[in-house]
């Protein structure tokens, strides 16, 4: 085989079908090749943070730990496992030794779902984005497990804002997600991405910010990082944890913040297709620039407050994503075949509008409560 | 420039409104009796042309005979100040009259001076140990403190 | 709407937010009785860094005091210098060269434009904008802070100031340091205004929340930005001008609102007035001995004496009573914190929990000071 071909079709030509003798090893196999590769976006994930972080914030980030500092993620994970994992006295020990578990988990069984090349997926499940919006809700029970078990003031106060944030910003991203699913006409991630001759991010600008606001807000990243905010609640409902139980809580941040990089790859940003590369780089190319994307508003912008946190879901979001959806399903009823790049245009005018009308309608959260 | 008005006019003042409070007065302030304290206080902070609404710190000194208690007045409008005191003579549990219903920024000085030089207030919504734990035995700004 | 309308019962809870805090400033503790997310009352605790700093006074003598009164608000520590040295110098009729005068102008304003540098960063960090401020205020400090090595030795607490003058003499590469400084501040604050005066989620996190009535603040005592963003035009450096301010020429910015958002609003034009002091300071500085002969174990005549000058925080005032002593009889620092935070507790109730930590920075308060 021409090396061309190799590194073209690498996910799919590196073992035959039933290597190395029947369905579950193979699917075993490759579960085991898939968390690993999530295991190490993580990390690169991590590092690229930091660096970037940092150098926003005109200084230098990590470079110490090897060379330019690549290692930094593994010394950490070194130093959390070798401290003392200390659990609160009065706590729940059942409900605070599972929560990071039911935290981590479902973040990672979204990548089963995400195509990495064209039917390389780990199970091609023809419901792939509706599998994804029911587990992806299924960290937030972890969470909640955290902040009660911990028996801490502070972490119930972090996990209840957290539960009211993810159920809220649920809406408006399924909302998105509905539009992108009536241009492409299928469930199925790979579908969608087979679908996308013109990206999405294109016929779907609004849905595209949307679901890039709503993302950020269930994963807990600035600007709605109210839910583990630093300064105000010590760390929210991971204050209690130490030790390994830590480490998976922030690798479960960091996974879904990868996930959702990937997700909105997919949907709007045309997956593993482009020219040249092979796709699964194009994948990670396009999953580690959305990621710089939440990193450089991280750096950039302030924490809102719980109430403003709701108000923009509930006020500013759902109406902006149900009236994307009704534009979006009247364009697909009347136009369904054509004049893609006339639909583009006009769905960024829509957006421009819609968006600077709605904002100078908008009220951002209550004032002073009267006591 | 902040004018520093002088103690003996003001305590001429004072005489005229409140006959017998002032007990010694000199250029730069001038002593009040404690029982007329409030009473002096909200005339000096209500009269117009004296309106002393700023209240700038309250200390007091152990003078081993006697703790005189200092306060300071600015009043913004008119750009003047003035410095006043009281004397308390009693060194087992002293107690005077609170200012925290004229001057609310009195609150958190009383209680420290409570604290350190076991001076009660008596009218002060929270009088407790400010900087020491409930408990402390003793009160260290006091010139006989372990000494 | 009213807490007590609520179809739900609730019960209002006790939340410690304890001395040991990623944001109180310093080890300042509050309990706070939280109703969900709302604070219905907030109780101050103090004194985790009491160190007796007014008995200490009297025992050591008046100069050897003056290492304490930096650690006193130790991220202002030249001010606390000059309050000190001023009220020595009014109690015992010490004359200040003019040379020695300039130079601690130029101390205390530098050390204005280092403590808002420090404040509106905290600031920000407590708004939670992820450090990006803080460091960028962070790197003019160490320029700032890289000048007073260049004088003392010291990046914090300085031990400058003397009675009668100064302890030593500035080097000869200190102005043109400064001359270079002062340009490069004045745009760096400018583009900083730029990044983040208009934004979005400040504006809705800050303007109109802990609002600070202008009655209040004066009931209160309040000085200092704090005041001046309620509309009190109260500034020691105009009202009240002590070593040789009335030389200058600038303003007093002051806002009208008395939120969290003015108060930031005016530091950062305070810290463009001190630029201009700085300047004039810097073309106008005499030749000259830069402390008055004085002995080392002063005794000045016994009387009582106050000063006080305007602090970054506010109203800093020393009382000092002296009986012809080498050591004060007695010293009291009046504190532009302590008396700051008697109104937080207004300022605080009926906002939720992320105000609160909000409206906490922007007071801005120093535990040493407070605590002493």
């Amino acid at each position: 085989m021409a090396i061309n071909d190799v590194i073209h079709h690498l996910p799919m030509t590196a073992t035959p079908p039933d290597w190395p003798g029947g369905y579950w090893w193979h699917w075993l196999f490759f579960t085991v090749v898939l968390i690993g590769f999530v295991l190490a976006m993580v990390m690169g994930a991590i590092y690229i943070e930091r660096r970037v972080l940092g150098r926003m914030q005109s200084r230098l980030g990590p470079n110490r730990t090897g060379p330019f500092g690549l290692l930094q993620v593994v010394a950490d994970g070194i130093k959390l496992l070798l401290k003392e994992n200390i659990v609160p006295s009065n706590a729940d020990k059942v409900v605070h030794v599972l929560a990071p578990v039911v935290a981590l988990v479902p973040a990672m069984m979204i990548f089963a779902v995400v195509p990495f090349q064209d039917g390389a997926l780990l199970a091609d499940l023809n419901i792939g984005i509706l599998y994804i919006v029911a587990i992806s809700s299924i960290s937030t029970v972890g969470v909640f497990m955290a902040g009660w078990g911990s028996n801490s003031k502070y972490s119930l106060l972090g996990a209840m804002r957290n539960i009211a944030a993810v159920v809220s910003y649920e809406i408006p991203m399924v909302l998105a997600i509905v539009g992108v699913v009536l241009v492409a006409g299928s469930l199925s991630m790979n579908d969608i991405v087979l679908a996308q001759n013109i990206p999405f991010i294109l016929l779907q600008p609004l849905g595209f910010l949307i679901f890039f606001t709503a993302g950020c807000a269930e994963i807990n990243r600035s600007p709605f990082d109210l839910m583990e905010a630093d300064s105000e609640i010590v760390a929210g409902f991971h204050t209690e944890y130490s030790g390994m139980r830590f480490v998976i809580f922030y690798m479960a941040e960091y996974t879904e913040a990868i996930a959702i990089s990937a997700i909105i790859t997919t949907l709007f940003l045309g997956g593993w297709r482009g020219p040249l590369l092979p796709p699964w780089l194009w994948f990670i190319i396009k999953v580690i620039i959305v990621f710089f994307l939440m990193v450089w508003t991280r750096t950039t912008l302030p924490r809102v407050r719980i109430d403003q946190l709701m108000a923009l879901a509930w006020k500013f979001l759902l109406p902006l994503a149900l009236v994307n959806l009704f534009i979006t399903a009247v364009q697909v009823l009347v136009w369904p075949d054509g004049l893609p790049w006339l639909m583009v245009v006009i769905n960024i005018a829509i957006m421009v509008i819609l968006i600077l009308i709605w904002s100078k309608l908008f009220k951002l959260g209550w004032g002073r409560v009267e006591v | 420039m902040t004018v520093a008005l002088s103690g003996k006019k003001v305590a001429a003042q004072i005489e005229e409104k409140f006959p017998g409070s002032v007990v010694e007065s000199s250029e730069g302030s001038l002593v009040i009796k404690g029982e007329s304290l409030l009473a002096v206080a909200a005339f000096l902070r209500d009269t117009p042309e004296l309106g002393f609404d700023y209240l700038n710190y309250i200390t007091a000194v152990d003078y081993y005979s006697h703790f005189e208690i200092v306060y300071q007045l600015t009043s913004l409008g008119h750009n003047h100040t003035m410095m006043f005191k009281t004397r308390c003579y009693r060194r087992e549990s002293p107690v005077m009259p609170s200012v925290v219903g004229l001057w609310q920024g009195a609150d958190f000085q009383e209680r420290e001076i409570y604290d350190l030089m076991g001076i009660k207030f008596e009218g002060h919504p929270n009088m407790k140990r400010i900087f020491l734990w409930e408990g402390f035995e003793g009160y260290p700004l006091r010139k006989d403190y372990l000494s | 709407m009213t807490t007590t309308e609520m179809a739900l019962k609730t019960e209002p809870f006790v939340l410690n937010i304890g001395p040991v805090h990623p944001s109180t400033h310093g080890v300042y503790r509050m309990r706070v009785t939280l109703d969900g997310e709302v604070v219905l009352d907030m109780e101050p605790v103090f004194g985790y860094l009491h160190r007796g700093v007014e008995k200490l006074a009297e025992e050591r003598s008046y100069t050897g005091f003056i290492p304490l009164t930096d650690r006193l608000d130790y991220i202002a520590s030249m001010s606390n210098n000059l309050a000190y040295c001023l009220a020595v110098e009014r109690l015992a009729g010490v004359k200040v060269p003019e040379r020695a005068e300039y130079i601690r102008v130029i101390m205390a304003e530098l050390q204005r434009l280092a403590n808002h540098c420090i404040v509106v960063g905290a600031f920000f960090n407590d708004c939670g904008a992820y450090f990006t401020p803080f460091m960028y205020l962070f790197r003019e400090r160490e320029k700032i802070l890289d000048l007073f090595d260049m004088v003392c030795g010291q990046r914090l607490t300085y031990n400058y100031m003397r009675i009668g003058g100064l302890s030593q003499d500035i080097p000869d590469e200190f102005l043109p340091a400064l001359k270079k400084f002062l340009p490069q501040m004045k745009r760096f604050v400018d583009e900083y205004e730029c990044f983040i005066k208009q934004n979005e989620i400040l504006l809705a996190r800050a303007k109109g929340v802990g609002i600070l009535s202008r009655e209040t603040a004066i009931n209160c005592g309040i000085s200092g930005p704090v005041a001046r963003a309620s509309g009190i035009k109260w500034d020691l450096r105009k009202a009240d001008p002590y070593s040789i301010y009335d030389r200058f020429e600038f303003d007093i910015p002051f806002g009208e609102a008395g939120d969290c958002y003015d108060r930031y609003r005016v530091r950062m034009e305070e810290i463009k007035q001190s630029l201009r002091i700085l300047e004039q300071a810097a073309r106008q500085i005499p030749p000259g001995p830069v402390k008055t002969e004085v002995p080392h174990l002063i005794r000045p005549p016994a009387g009582e004496a106050y000063a006080h000058i305007e602090s970054p925080k506010g109203e800093l005032g020393f009382y000092l009573v002296s009986d012809n002593s080498i050591a004060p009889y007695r010293c009291h620092v009046r504190p532009p914190s302590l008396i700051n935070l008697t109104a937080l507790r207004e300022m605080v109730r009926g906002w939720k929990v992320a105000d609160l930590i909000i409206i906490f920075g922007s007071i801005d308060i120093t535990m040493g000071e407070v605590d002493r």
